[in-house]
C-alpha cells in the first residue's frame, strides 16, 4: 500500500474534459489571489471551457499564520485575541466560541448579566456582518449603491462597540469567566436608537436589492445546493438554512440567553443564491426581534464573578465547543494535558467548510455568475486560511 | 440519543471500539482498518444517522510515539454527537479516507496532511492545503523546528 502525494501544477494539467462537438479548447484562469470579489487572498483556479466553467480548484494559504501552532504557545487568555484574527466580521462570536470551551473544561461560573451581554453583543454584530455582505453583495453583483448604505449602517453599530469595547473590529471583549469591560452607560440607549434607525432602513434594502428585478433574476436558478450535499458538504450557517435545513445551534442547542428569546429560524427552499441571500435578509430582521427583547432586561451584576486569573488550569482531556457565528458553526476543540496552555487546539471554521461548496455549485455554471456564488457563500478568506 | 446509549449502540456495529477516557462527548478508540466500514453504517443507520463531519483534525502525542485522529460526528437531524478516535503510528501514519462517506473529508484531510504528515490511503487529491507543495516538515508535529520559529517564554 502506498499513498501518492500530489502538487498543484499535477493537479490542474490533467486531461480535457470537453464535451462540445465543435473543436474548443479548456484553459485555465486563475482568479486571485488579488481580486476584489474573493474578499481577500483567496485564489481560485479556473478550467473553463468557452464561458462554461468546468472544475474551480480553490488555493488557499495565503494568509495563513499558524494561529493553531500560535496557541500552543501561549495561555488560554491569549488565545482568545488571536481568534479576533479569524474572522473578523464575527470576532466576538469567536471569542465566545473559546471563552465557551474553556469555561466548561475548567467549570467557571458566570451570571445572567454577562450571558445577556454576549449575546446582545453577538446579534449586533450578526447585525453588522450581514450589512457589510449585504453592501459586498451589490457590489460584486456590478451596484456600488448597496456598499455605502450597508456601510453606513455598519458604521453605527461600531461606534456602539466602540463606546464600550474601545474597539471597532477586533475585539477581545468576551473572556473566560466574564467580560472585559462593564457595558457603556449609553450603550442601552444608542442601541435603542440604532434599532429605530435600522428599522427604517430596512425597506430601502428592500427597494434597492430584493425587490429589484435584476438582482432577482440573476440570483434565482444559480449556484443550487441540495440539502443533502450542504449536509455532506460541511456546509453550515446560512448556507445550509438557504438548503432547507433548519440547523441553527442558537435553537438547537441553545446557549448564553437564546433560550429565553423568540426567534425564527428562516430556510430556504431550493438552495440557490437568492435564497442564501433572503435567508440573511430575514436573519437580520431576526437578529433586531432578539436584540429587542433583551436591551431592556439586561440583569443586574457583576462582569466578572471572581477575579480573572492570568493564567486558567484546565484539566486533562478533549473539550469541545461550538457557537453559531454570522456565517455558520464555529467550533473549538481544545485538548488539554492539564497545564496552562492548550496541548492541542484547533478551530472548526465556518467559512473553509462553506468555501468547499463552491465546486458543487459552480461546476457546469457559467463563469458570469461565479462572482455571484462565491459572494452568497459570504466568505472571509483569514477564517479559512487561520 | 444519550451518551450511554450511544456508546452502546456504536459497540453493537463495532465490538472492540473501547471509549476514550477524558473526553466531554462521547468518544470511541476504534481501529483504523474498520474506520471507513464503522463510519459508513454511522451515517446510514436510520437511529443514528451521523450525516456531518463537523471536523477532523489529529493531536500528536510525542511521549506516546503516536498521533491521534479525532473524528466530530454531529446528526443534523437527531442533534447528537460523536467523535471517533483512530491512533496511528507517528513513524508510518497511514488511514484509510473518509472521503467517499463524508465529501468534506478531502479538504479536513489535506489540512491532517500538511500539519501532521498522515497518510489518506486511497484519497483522491492528497497534496498539501496551506503550505507551499516544497514545505519541508508538517509544522503542528510537536518536533517541528524551523529557523524562524520563537521560544515560548517560561
Amino acid at each position: 500500500m502506498s499513498v501518492h502525494v500530489s502538487t498543484l501544477q499535477a493537479r490542474i494539467t490533467g486531461e480535457s474534459t470537453a464535451s462540445s462537438p465543435l473543436s474548443t479548447e479548456e484553459y485555465f484562469v486563475n482568479m486571485g489571489p488579488q481580486h476584489p470579489s474573493t474578499h481577500g487572498v483567496l485564489r481560485l483556479v479556473l478550467r473553463l471551457d468557452g464561458e462554461t466553467v468546468r472544475e474551480v480548484v480553490p488555493v488557499l494559504g495565503y494568509i495563513h499564520r499558524g494561529i493553531e501552532k500560535m496557541g500552543e504557545h501561549g495561555n488560554y487568555r491569549q488565545f482568545v485575541h488571536l481568534v479576533d484574527r479569524m474572522d473578523y466580521l464575527s470576532a466576538l462570536a469567536n471569542n465566545w466560541a473559546v471563552t465557551m470551551v474553556v469555561e466548561k473544561a475548567a467549570k467557571m461560573e458566570t451570571n445572567d448579566r454577562i450571558q445577556a451581554i454576549r449575546t446582545l453583543v453577538c446579534e449586533l454584530q450578526r447585525i453588522q456582518s450581514h450589512q457589510l455582505w449585504w453592501g459586498v453583495f451589490g457590489m460584486d453583483l456590478g451596484g456600488f449603491t448597496p456598499f455605502f448604505y450597508g456601510l453606513r449602517d455598519r458604521e453605527q453599530i461600531c461606534d456602539i462597540f466602540e463606546k464600550t469595547i474601545g474597539a471597532r473590529l477586533t475585539m477581545n471583549y468576551i473572556q473566560p469567566g466574564g467580560v472585559m469591560f462593564d457595558i457603556h452607560p449609553d450603550f442601552v440607549k444608542d442601541v435603542k436608537a440604532f434599532l429605530t434607525y435600522f428599522k427604517s432602513k430596512m425597506p430601502e434594502y428592500d427597494a434597492l436589492m430584493t425587490e429589484n428585478v435584476i438582482i432577482q433574476e440573476r440570483l434565482r436558478g444559480i449556484g443550487k445546493l441540495s440539502a443533502e450535499r450542504a449536509i455532506a458538504l460541511g456546509a453550515t450557517g446560512p448556507v445550509l438554512r438557504a438548503s432547507g435545513v433548519a440547523h441553527d445551534l442558537r435553537k438547537s442547542e441553545p446557549y448564553g440567553l437564546y433560550s429565553q428569546v423568540d426567534f425564527d429560524v428562516p430556510v430556504g427552499t431550493v438552495g440557490d443564491c437568492w435564497d442564501r441571500y433572503w435567508v440573511r435578509m430575514e436573519e437580520m430582521r431576526q437578529s433586531v426581534r432578539i436584540v429587542e427583547q433583551l436591551i431592556d432586561n439586561i440583569p443586574e451584576g457583576k462582569t466578572f464573578l471572581v477575579k480573572p486569573a492570568a493564567k486558567i488550569k484546565v484539566p486533562a482531556g478533549v473539550h469541545y465547543s461550538h457557537v453559531e457565528t454570522a456565517r455558520g458553526v464555529l467550533g473549538v476543540l481544545l485538548v488539554s494535558n492539564g497545564k496552562d496552555a492548550p496541548y492541542r487546539i484547533h478551530c472548526r471554521t465556518p467559512n473553509f467548510n462553506n468555501l468547499w461548496c463552491i465546486g458543487e455549485m459552480a461546476t457546469g455554471g457559467r463563469i458570469g455568475d461565479l462572482v455571484a456564488m462565491l459572494s452568497s457563500i459570504d466568505i472571509v478568506v483569514p477564517d479559512i486560511d487561520r | 440519543m444519550d451518551a450511554p446509549n450511544l456508546i452502546a449502540a456504536v459497540q453493537a456495529l463495532q465490538p472492540d471500539a473501547t471509549v476514550r477516557a477524558q473526553s466531554d462527548r462521547p468518544t470511541l478508540i476504534v481501529p483504523a482498518h474498520a474506520l471507513v466500514a464503522l463510519a459508513t453504517r454511522l451515517r446510514d443507520d436510520p437511529a443514528l444517522r451521523f450525516d456531518l463531519l463537523e471536523t477532523h483534525t489529529a493531536v500528536d502525542w510525542l511521549d506516546e510515539d503516536r498521533l491521534e485522529l479525532l473524528y466530530l460526528l454531529t446528526s443534523v437531524p437527531l442533534g447528537h454527537h460523536l467523535t471517533l478516535s483512530v491512533s496511528v503510528d507517528r513513524d508510518a501514519p497511514l488511514v484509510p479516507t473518509l472521503c467517499k462517506v463524508y465529501p468534506i473529508a478531502e479538504w479536513l484531510e489535506r489540512e491532517a496532511y500538511d500539519m501532521f504528515g498522515i497518510l489518506y490511503d486511497d484519497h483522491p487529491d492528497l497534496r498539501r492545503l496551506f503550505l507551499e507543495d516544497d514545505w519541508v516538515g508538517f509544522p503542528l508535529r510537536k518536533d517541528y523546528e524551523d529557523d524562524f520559529m520563537l521560544e515560548r517564554p517560561e
